[in-house]
């Protein structure tokens, strides 16, 4: 890794991001739209969108970030510029961190807007600090991200890359913990749902409506996402290959 | 001096099937050699194997000293791919930018290849606003990011203008003088005539390895075209024994 072609590479992103107003306005517009509708939704019955609105907001980024990158990455496999880099000086880690900060990035401006809206505007009431529901949501988006530079290589088109969303995130959001306590699913599934990241973010973000205190869990959780992040990061790069067929 | 390119034995295996099957040649340092021959016959794998991303390549490949694909390399081998490897969303110079970046080239660099091949006009152009002649030759303006020692080239002047086409061999024949090697790939025979050296590969295999003069005497014949064909046709004639010779001045 060299800092000069992981700093060239997270902006080299970030502009194409730039170049692509539609994008930055879904990743804008999108969540928080879907924020006011659901407090439009349950405007007359208390408590639903202090749940269901902070759930929403730490989970949303990772189906964005997820097909975002893996579209992204995709187009570079595909495209012959990943195998160009390659051929260059630009190590595997300075083109995976680069990924990773670039959207991480994009996704800190996505939480405070949609937070910022949905915290100062729609009332939403979170018990634990709004910054770090805020945290929760990057970290969560990070994760879309490595997921989505991994699955990229098991893709062959976009419209492959695409399919993988429901085909491997609607099951993990479902034994989560979104859909009531993970403890009370039959234990295949509850063991199911300790290996996947996404619980520990659901467990880190019920830790938030429930106690005021950023607790020892909290963080502990929070390390749980951060190790699966790198270990899924470290799987990728496993999967970009120097020379191929 | 060495040579820039020596490569022995080169055989390439893609899916179940062989498909460069033990070529042995050598590439002079500071001169233009031309990698012709039919599409399909074998040269953009070659040029991978060069450039060291393609799997399953044996036989001895040795690349300015080092065994193809090795690190170091990396920074000294200058290689555009036949579709341009470029980031289609971005402008010209943001793409110039961001390869002189990886590659380690002072900033002025991107000014220096942009007026080499001819597109100051559209720095701040996006790519996929370009036709496609002029996305080749963005193409084309990242290998030249850093002057790097060897530069590999998949075909570069397809579908550009013959003026520009000249402009561009006059550039290649430019850097050469100045020490720079070139291998430049290419379908239409009549390239030959822009090159020091030439090697003819068909089907796999190396079936000529001379200057244009040397094979048109070979072969008897008056043009590349005749002359690759009359070497197809008999192929008694092999591939001619005259060694590599040092570039003229």
């Amino acid at each position: 890794m060299t800092p000069r072609i992981l700093a060239a590479t997270t902006k080299r992103v970030l502009l194409q991001l730039r170049h692509d107003r539609r994008t930055i306005a879904l990743l804008l517009v999108a969540p928080t739209a879907i924020m006011a509708l659901l407090a439009w939704m349950f405007s007359s019955t208390p408590g639903v969108f202090d749940h269901w609105g902070a759930l929403l907001l730490g989970i949303f980024p990772l189906i964005i970030m997820f097909l975002v990158t893996s579209v992204a990455t995709l187009r570079e496999r595909s495209g012959g510029t990943l195998e160009r880099l390659l051929a260059l000086p630009e190590g595997k880690l300075d083109f995976l961190l680069g990924y990773g900060i670039a959207f991480g990035l994009a996704a800190t401006v996505q939480a405070t807007v949609v937070g910022a809206v949905a915290f100062g505007l729609l009332g939403l009431d979170v018990e634990g600090p709004a910054l770090a529901v805020v945290l929760v949501a990057v970290l969560v988006a990070v994760l879309g991200s490595s997921m989505g530079l991994l699955l990229s290589a098991f893709a062959s088109t976009e419209f492959q890359a695409v399919q993988f969303m429901p085909a491997l995130m609607i099951p993990q959001l479902m034994v989560c913990g979104l859909f009531g306590d993970r403890s009370t699913l039959p234990r295949a599934l509850e063991l199911l749902s300790n290996v996947l990241p996404l619980s520990y973010a659901v467990d880190a973000m019920h830790l938030l409506q429930s106690g005021a205190t950023l607790n020892g869990a909290f963080w502990r959780d929070v390390a749980v996402v951060a190790a699966f992040i790198v270990g899924i990061l470290t799987l990728g790069a496993a999967t970009l290959r120097r020379r191929t067929p | 001096m060495t040579a820039a390119i020596s490569v022995k034995d080169l055989r390439v295996v893609r899916g179940r099937r062989e498909v460069l099957h033990g070529l042995t040649f050598d590439v002079a340092r500071g001169a233009v050699t031309g990698l012709l021959g039919p599409s399909g016959g074998g040269k953009t794998t070659l040029m991978r194997a060069l450039v060291g991303v393609q799997a399953k390549v044996t036989g001895t490949v040795d690349v300015l000293g080092r065994p193809a694909g090795s690190p170091e390399l990396r920074r000294r081998i200058g290689y555009v791919t036949q579709a341009p490897a470029v980031y289609t969303d971005l402008t010209v110079r943001e793409n110039l930018a961001y390869f002189a970046a990886v590659v380690g080239a002072p900033k002025d660099d991107v000014d220096r290849v942009l007026a080499t091949v001819d597109l100051e006009a559209y720095a701040g152009d996006r790519v996929d606003r370009l036709s496609g002649g002029q996305r080749s030759r963005v193409g084309l303006a990242t290998a030249l990011l850093g002057e790097p020692e060897l530069l590999v080239l998949d075909e570069p002047t397809v579908g550009l203008d013959p003026v520009l086409r000249r402009d561009l061999w006059a550039r290649f024949h430019q850097l050469a003088d100045q020490g720079t090697t070139l291998l430049v790939s290419s379908h239409v025979m009549d390239e030959a005539t822009r090159c020091d050296r030439l090697l003819l590969v068909r089907d796999g295999e190396l079936v000529a390895d001379d200057t244009e003069a040397g094979l048109l005497a070979a072969t008897g014949t008056a043009d590349v075209e005749a002359a690759f064909l009359a070497i197809v046709e008999q192929p008694e004639w092999g591939i001619p024994t005259v060694g590599p010779e040092e570039p003229g001045p």
